[in-house]
């Protein structure tokens, strides 16, 4: 009875010892960590580490862990896909493949929640934070402390889903868990608990952090920047926090009352009792829709970014891609049952949603077309972010198009759940968003840290990656079409299916090729970064503010909050400068009100993540120590009346001075071996 | 070059821009509980009829009953906003003296609460019991918890103010407690007409 | 909850503006509570004219705790943005809630007949 209150259902039978495939992953794992951990014994680190990172409440800090979190993140849902590729494309007939169907169940539910949750939305926050506050002129987000919560929460839910690999199952129900079989009655296991809590505390983390970035951009502009005069990165990312400000807590609740119905043995969304499971399905994709555009709508914004800069011309039509933005974030919400035309709903319901889908295309293409527009008669440099930009102009569309296919609810009732639909998400969410990713990621890459990531390896990834992509999905709209359904773990060889499937997996082995010159760019580029350095903060000619500042910006970004008068004030003042042949003025520096580090944010959320373990398992005892731990912690910082301080003007003279003084030296040095001296 | 004015000014104003964003960023979070609350209500409607062979609605609450909760609540509001009001005119132990009463009448409310559950446990009928039965303790019974933890957020508010006065920080936070006592009397509304009164229609 | 007339410290006055908005809030909300309980339990209305006036009471009830306790209005920059952004939310709930009622109705339907 003792053991039960502390281990609660917890075994070393949890730990699956004769899975060589499972031991050898969460062996890697262990190895990384240790290596990590290890290195920071070695080196001395743990006090940087600390200082510097974990406590930091900085949003570049931040953003560049959102970011480190994704790659990783990225690693482990791209080994599941690559597992899965291989298993499609030798269990035919008589092989049965290499994964029994139990454990390729887990891998496509790890593959969608990691990629989703923990991979994709971490790269758009990671982004979001570095690059917003920098873009309108302000020296952090609102609230830099929830920042750090939010970010630390999203950590939180990413342990949980990586220890369940090796203690204990992951779900094995499909990346959103549809009941019954999420339910007690047929996933008696401990895989949908450690499902609901990995994204219970991750999905708390980006409802804050939506907060915060809305009321960023709404409070924080600086002086003359109204709303049409923000770069659109800034708009469309706006227009996402709005979506995550209004679609989240639907999927908190929601996921909230399976809980309830498995911890409590309620009866929401169970077989019998009178539960409804299609009530699950309804609002689970009330917020599944909105969460596509949350993933967009920033991509969106840095294809923006990316045209005008490297086309060297104003973005074609800024109201236009406004409202279009504006449009799609309303929009969002008039179509979510097209994930579910088979449900039976009705003939009237079905054609009102499926027009309502085609209509929402519109504006998406309203904004190709700016796109296209703002390159042609422009000055086109094809450096690598502009490559990914015209990749996704390509493909997106591609993908956008069989998505108003399938928005036909008679097309759908043959496409549903095929391997056509499979196709057309990855081609939207890898042409669309992962591609911005990649562009913003290069394009930003400067400003984060200093130096430039090696352009040729650059471009050996991208055509990796976009020709994997290609050779990965396109056979699986012609397999959706000839019926093969998704998650098949197995299939006949009389199905003709096999030749299709072996060319996917050579596609997903392309795009492995992509992610390791990704990999090899990265380390490369830091090798080299004194060859790449750059000392303007602006390597590529850049229109908006972020480019005004130093690279990597001082913490507390601008030492003199800009005033601007127009759309792409950092060009126009390049302009002025270009032509007016005055020196600049002399600064005038204030304090500057900064805020304090915190551990708060990371220990809370460690609690939590003890706490979700803890519910995972019913372990009373951990449970409520936890839990307690968890309040505590969140009463203790309202009691911490000083969580601010102020940066005196010496210490920002100081700053500025070397900033200015290290770029006449480059300039004087340019200018030397210019003249030939 | 600065002055000490100039930088007392800049604090000033800085203080206002940030009670400015606090407020405005917990209104969001407080839209954002609206939602929640419209899923569990769209939830409810959409289950209560599924009474799988127990009792109904109209079995297991009693209008009267509901009436009273909801002139608590509406009663704890008004006591709220007199607290909040003397904020206005520097009063720390009247603002101390409103909260202590409006945490009195929202114990009272949870104490009604807790009564009703225990009865119908008592019946034996329990959130396992039926759909019905599942989403009727779950919309009280979230609701009824962010009470408790508006209740905890009043206690603390007062141990804070004790040592603390009001500054420009604990008006915020009285501000932000003033939101979210509001949002709660208006879910409150929505629970007692669609849960209460329009359960009450099924007797008829 | 104008923000702005709130961190302003102590004009003359606004503290019984505040308490006079509070005591009309208090007797209408009161009043409007005690009818939607009168017309159910003394069974003045019936049928849909029931449901509607019931309704009607809540959405009342709705408006007067917006006006007279939160103070929603359009006055500075920063109410403007609480105005728009609540009534957002509004349009969204509407839009979840109904268009969610109208499919588990068609659902129902369509499992049952």
């Amino acid at each position: 009875m003792f053991e039960h209150l502390i281990f609660g259902k917890l075994t070393l039978a949890a730990i699956p010892y004769h899975n060589p495939i499972i031991m050898g992953a969460g062996g890697l794992m262990g190895l990384v960590a240790a290596v990590v951990i290890g290195s920071l014994f070695y080196f001395k680190r743990w006090k940087w580490l600390w200082n510097e990172w974990l406590t930091s409440v900085d949003h570049k800090k931040i953003g560049i862990m959102y970011l480190v979190l994704a790659f990783v993140m990225l690693l482990r849902g791209f080994s599941d896909a690559i597992m899965m590729r291989l298993q499609q494309a030798i269990a035919v007939g008589s092989h049965a493949g290499y994964l029994p169907p139990s454990h390729y169940d887990q891998i496509f539910t790890a593959h969608g929640v990691i990629m989703i949750f923990f991979m994709a939305m971490s790269f758009v926050f990671g982004l979001v934070n570095l690059i917003i506050p920098l873009q309108i002129g302000a020296r952090d987000v609102a609230f830099p402390y929830l920042n750090s919560l939010s970010f630390w929460l999203s950590v939180a839910g990413a342990m949980l889903v990586n220890i369940s690999l090796v203690v204990g199952d992951f779900a094995a129900t499909g990346w959103l868990a549809y009941p019954p079989l999420s339910e007690l009655a047929y996933s008696p296991g401990v895989g949908v608990d450690y499902y609901l809590w990995a994204l219970t505390l991750s999905g708390a983390g980006t409802l804050i952090g939506g907060i915060n970035i809305f009321v960023t951009i709404i409070k924080m502009r600086c002086p003359g920047m109204t709303l049409m005069k923000m770069p659109l990165f800034t708009w469309s990312v706006l227009c996402a926090m709005i979506l995550v400000i209004v679609s989240f807590p639907i999927l908190n609740m929601t996921l909230g009352m399976l809980f309830l119905d498995r911890f409590f043995g309620m009866h929401f969304f169970t077989s019998g009792f009178g539960g409804n499971p299609m009530m699950y399905i309804n609002l689970i994709w009330t917020w599944g829709h909105p969460e596509v555009y949350i993933l967009v709508l920033p991509a969106f914004g840095i294809y923006s970014e990316v045209v005008s800069t490297f086309c060297k011309k104003q973005l074609f039509g800024y109201a236009a891609m406004v409202w279009a933005t504006a449009a799609i974030t309303v929009l969002a919400f008039t179509v979510w049952l097209h994930h579910f035309f088979t449900m039976g709903a009705g003939a009237d319901v079905n054609a009102f949603f499926g027009i309502a889908t085609m209509i929402i295309s519109i504006p998406t293409g309203v904004k190709v077309f700016n796109w296209l527009a703002t390159m042609y008669r422009g000055r086109i440099t094809f450096a690598t972010p502009m490559l990914w930009t015209i990749a996704f102009l390509v493909t997106f569309t591609i993908g956008g198009m069989t998505g108003v296919l399938m928005a036909v609810p008679g097309v759908d009732f043959q496409l549903h759940n095929s391997v056509f639909l499979v196709a057309h998400f990855h081609n939207t969410i890898i042409g669309g968003v992962m591609f911005a990713m990649f562009a913003g990621y290069t394009y930003w890459f400067p400003k984060a840290f200093g130096f430039k990531l090696n352009e040729t390896l650059g471009k050996y990834a991208f055509w990796c990656w976009v020709t994997g992509f290609y050779v990965a999905f396109m056979p699986l709209y012609a397999l959706g079409l000839m019926g093969m359904t998704r998650r098949l773990n197995h299939y006949p060889a009389s199905t003709g299916w096999h030749p299709y499937l072996v060319v996917a997996a050579v596609g997903a082995a392309i795009i492995f090729c992509g992610i390791i010159f990704q990999i090899i760019q990265l380390v490369v580029s830091i090798k080299q970064r004194e060859r790449n350095i750059d000392f303007t903060g602006d390597p590529w000619d850049g229109r908006t503010l972020e480019w005004s500042i130093p690279s990597p910006p001082p913490f507390y970004n601008f030492a003199i909050t800009p005033v601007v008068a127009a759309r792409d004030p950092f060009w126009l003042e390049k302009q002025a400068k270009l032509n007016s042949g005055k020196l600049p003025e002399k600064p005038h520096y204030t304090d500057i009100h900064m805020p304090k580090n915190t551990a708060s944010g990371f220990i809370l959320s460690m609690f939590g993540a003890v706490f979700g373990f803890a519910m995972v398992w019913d372990m009373p005892l951990l449970s409520i120590v936890s839990g307690i731990c968890m309040l505590v912690c969140i009463i203790a910082r309202t009691f911490n009346y000083h969580t601010d301080y102020y940066v005196k003007v010496a210490e920002v003279e100081k700053i500025e001075a070397a900033h200015y003084t290290k770029l006449s030296e480059s300039e004087n040095s340019q200018v030397a071996i210019l003249s030939g001296a | 070059m600065t002055t000490p004015a100039f930088n007392t000014t800049i604090h000033h104003i800085q203080h206002h821009d940030a009670s400015s964003k606090v407020i405005f960023g917990f209104w969001i979070y407080i839209l954002t509980d609206c939602i929640l609350f419209a899923s569990l209500f769209a939830t409810y409607i959409v289950l209560y009829n599924n009474t799988y062979g127990g009792p109904g609605i109209a079995q297991v609450t009693s209008l009267p009953y509901g009436l009273i909760q909801t002139l608590i609540i509406i009663f704890s509001t008004l006591t709220f906003g007199f607290g909040f009001a003397a904020i206005y005119r520097g009063n720390r132990n009247q603002v101390m003296f409103w909260l202590v009463i409006t945490f009195l009448l929202g114990l009272a409310f949870l104490g009604m609460e807790q009564q009703q559950f225990a009865h119908l446990l008592h019946q034996g009928y329990s959130w396992q019991t039926s759909a019905f039965l599942t989403v009727f303790f779950s919309l009280i019974g979230i609701y009824g918890l962010h009470i408790l933890v508006a209740l905890l957020w009043i206690i603390i508010l007062m141990i804070q103010l004790s040592s603390q006065n009001l500054t420009s920080m604990m008006k915020t936070r009285l501000t932000c407690l003033s939101l979210f006592w509001n949002f709660l009397n208006i879910v409150w509304v929505f629970i007692f007409t669609i849960v209460y009164l329009m359960g009450a229609i099924q007797h008829v | 909850m104008s923000n702005q007339t709130l961190i302003a410290d102590a004009e003359l006055g606004t503290d019984r503006k505040l308490i006079k908005s509070y005591l009309i809030g208090f007797f209408l909300s009161v009043i409007l509570a005690v009818a939607a309980f009168a017309i159910v339990e003394q069974h003045i209305l019936t049928g849909e004219s029931l449901y509607f006036a019931l309704a009607a009471f809540a959405l009342a009830q709705l408006f007067v705790q917006v006006v007279f306790f939160l103070r929603l209005n359009a006055n500075t920059e920063d109410d403007k943005w609480n105005l728009i952004s609540f009534l957002f939310t509004i349009l969204i709930i509407m839009i979840v809630v109904t268009g969610s009622l109208w499919i588990m109705y068609n659902l129902n339907y369509f499992m049952m007949h």
